[in-house]
């Protein structure tokens, strides 16, 4: 188990052939009041870098991105109701979607933890 | 406003300005064919102010306005009396010049009655949101449409025989470019709802409207039970806003999306428009509705405020993932609605519906007694169809001629189907006078004996 990061401030939970995608600490902060998640639909196919669901705050509206290529498995129905865990949680109950994982090399390119900090200190 | 005519020089500097050296530069991709290679003949050039005003005054004279004459037109568009405040109101400046609110906080003025109109809306309309208003009821119809067709994740809408023709073709034409199908009922008078059986579980929605293109009224509710048995989503129309004060709410009757024409409150015929599309939705499909939304808010001070919401994804951000190609309302004809229903209340709205139907029944009683007319509804709200002995439309010619507007020709607007040709849709407001029904009892008789 193990979570890797993208420069578009996803982050990623690997356990076994599925994984769990949400937004990253740094990016609920940026945003602001999360009002609105728009999660991808089951069985719905991605590719890598594809944009697959929406989160809207008080300010702005964005895409996230599919970090891998493959299948969606599951959507976090809690974010329709609550779509405040995402400021709350972001990394825990506040996750987006599950994906199965099309290739597992793509794994590779994702950042690590201390490569994401290096990476969002960069950006301040 | 200062008329500023181009100058040859200010021409120039144009064409210099985009790197062309001459107008027929800018036209070089089309082909010489198609161009015209003179001028237009059939406009004067020059001509002094009076002139022009009193060539285009005689232009005009030949038009017998609905207010001039004996008036029951309908099918769509009605004729109803709007208090003078109502042109006073949106001709002030602040209203007038202000477009579309990009910058809302400075235009609390228009969002307040934005917001306004939105509640009148979806209180008329027993639904929990509208929209800050569409172009007109058919464009709102097919946005409706589409609407569904997202909600739903299917691509098949089921539009019933009592729709608008205007509206089901503009759907149709939406269905053509975004590639979903529909299918259309038959025209019927009475409007029965067969459209039960046609539900399966590929259809996104059912159309209805409320009253019938036809003037017929029905309750939707096992329409809606049946549409959401099957997970498709019951949209209900209307062309005469003024029919909710009277009639059970598309709401009550378990309708997900209610749209419809707002030109009768505070809008005039204007030869068929601008007109106000409305637009309303159950909460749960907020998200999935084209427009904006103008919401009620308090500042960090606690004052009340006005701001564009939900609209991230309609023009400011987003566009590109905008529900609708609409980006901007019927503002205007909005605020002239807003005001009317104002000065009106509940109390008015619901006597000014009554006013309507009684007149309506009044004209149908008297109508139904002349040999050669037979009155085909069973229910109506403050429109109906007749069926005559002859050409519906060559009676209508005929009444005209003697400054009395009969009504609709149905062949007018089905112009495919020769066995509408017999019938007419006659529309009673509460413009007509008695002396206004006489005069028509009294030409239909004579055209028709």
């Amino acid at each position: 188990m193990a979570i890797k990061y993208t420069e578009d401030h996803e982050w990623v939970l690997v356990e076994g052939n599925i994984a769990t995608v949400g937004i990253t600490d740094y990016a609920q902060n940026a945003l602001g009041d999360i009002v609105f998640v728009e999660t991808p639909d089951v069985g719905h196919s991605v590719d890598k870098g594809e944009d697959c669901a929406v989160v809207e705050s008080v300010k702005t509206a964005s895409d996230v991105f599919a970090p891998l290529t493959g299948e969606i498995t599951e959507g976090n129905a809690a974010l329709e109701d609550e779509p405040e865990l995402v400021n709350s949680s972001p990394e825990g109950d506040g996750w987006f979607f599950k994906m199965s994982i099309g290739d597992e090399a793509e794994l590779e390119n994702l950042l690590d933890e201390a490569a994401y900090k290096e990476f969002c200190e960069g950006l301040d | 406003m200062r008329y500023l005519p181009l100058s040859e020089e200010d021409r120039k500097d144009m064409l210099e300005a985009i790197g062309v050296s001459s107008i027929d530069e800018l036209y070089c991709d089309v082909p010489d064919s198609v161009l015209l290679d003179k001028a237009v003949e059939t406009l004067p050039t020059v001509r002094g102010e009076m002139e022009v005003d009193r060539a285009i005054s005689a232009m005009a004279a030949k038009n017998t306005g609905a207010n001039a004459v004996p008036s029951f037109l309908g099918a769509g568009l009605y004729h109803h009396h709007v208090p003078a405040t109502v042109d006073y109101m949106i001709q002030r400046g602040e209203f007038l010049t202000s477009y579309t609110p990009y910058q809302p906080e400075v235009s609390q003025g228009t969002l307040q009655y934005l917001f306004e109109f939105q509640t009148q809306v979806a209180m008329l309309t027993g639904m929990d949101i509208a929209n800050a208003s569409m172009y007109d009821g058919a464009t709102a119809c097919a946005e409706a449409v589409l609407m569904a067709n997202r909600v739903t994740k299917r691509n098949k809408a089921i539009l019933s025989g009592g729709l608008h023709p205007h509206y089901r073709d503009v759907t149709r034409t939406h269905a053509h470019f975004n590639e979903f199908d529909v299918i259309s009922a038959e025209p019927d008078v009475d409007n029965v709802e067969d459209l039960i059986d046609l539900i399966d579980d590929e259809t996104s929605c059912v159309v209805v409207q409320t009253p019938s293109f036809f003037g017929h009224l029905n309750d939707y509710t096992k329409l809606g039970e049946a549409c959401h048995a099957k997970k498709a989503l019951l949209v209900v129309v209307f062309t005469e806003v003024l029919s909710l004060g009277a009639l059970k709410t598309p709401g009550e009757m378990g309708a997900d999306i209610v749209v419809g024409e707002g030109q009768s409150v505070g809008n005039a015929l204007n030869f068929g428009g601008p007109t106000v599309g409305l637009f309303a939705v159950r909460k749960k499909y907020l998200r999935q509705m084209p427009g904006r939304v103008c919401g009620e808010t308090v500042d960090a001070d606690g004052r009340r405020g006005y701001v564009l919401t939900l609209s991230t994804r309609e023009q400011h951000i987003r566009r590109e993932k905008a529900t609708s190609n609409i980006c901007t309302n019927s503002g205007l004809c909005a605020l002239a609605f807003n005001i009317h229903m104002t000065l009106l209340g509940e109390e008015g709205l619901t006597k000014l519906s009554a006013l309507n139907h009684a007149r309506a029944c009044q004209v149908a009683d008297k109508l139904a007694e002349i040999d050669g007319v037979d009155v085909l509804n069973e229910t109506f709200f403050n429109e109906f169809t007749v069926r005559l002995n002859k050409s519906a439309s060559a009676v209508i010619d005929r009444l005209a001629e003697k400054n009395v507007l009969a009504g609709v020709p149905v062949r007018r607007l089905y112009q495919d189907r020769p066995e509408l040709d017999d019938l007419m849709l006659v529309a009673v407001t509460e413009t007509a006078t008695d002396e206004d029904i006489d005069a028509l009892v009294a030409a239909l008789k004579e055209e028709l004996s």
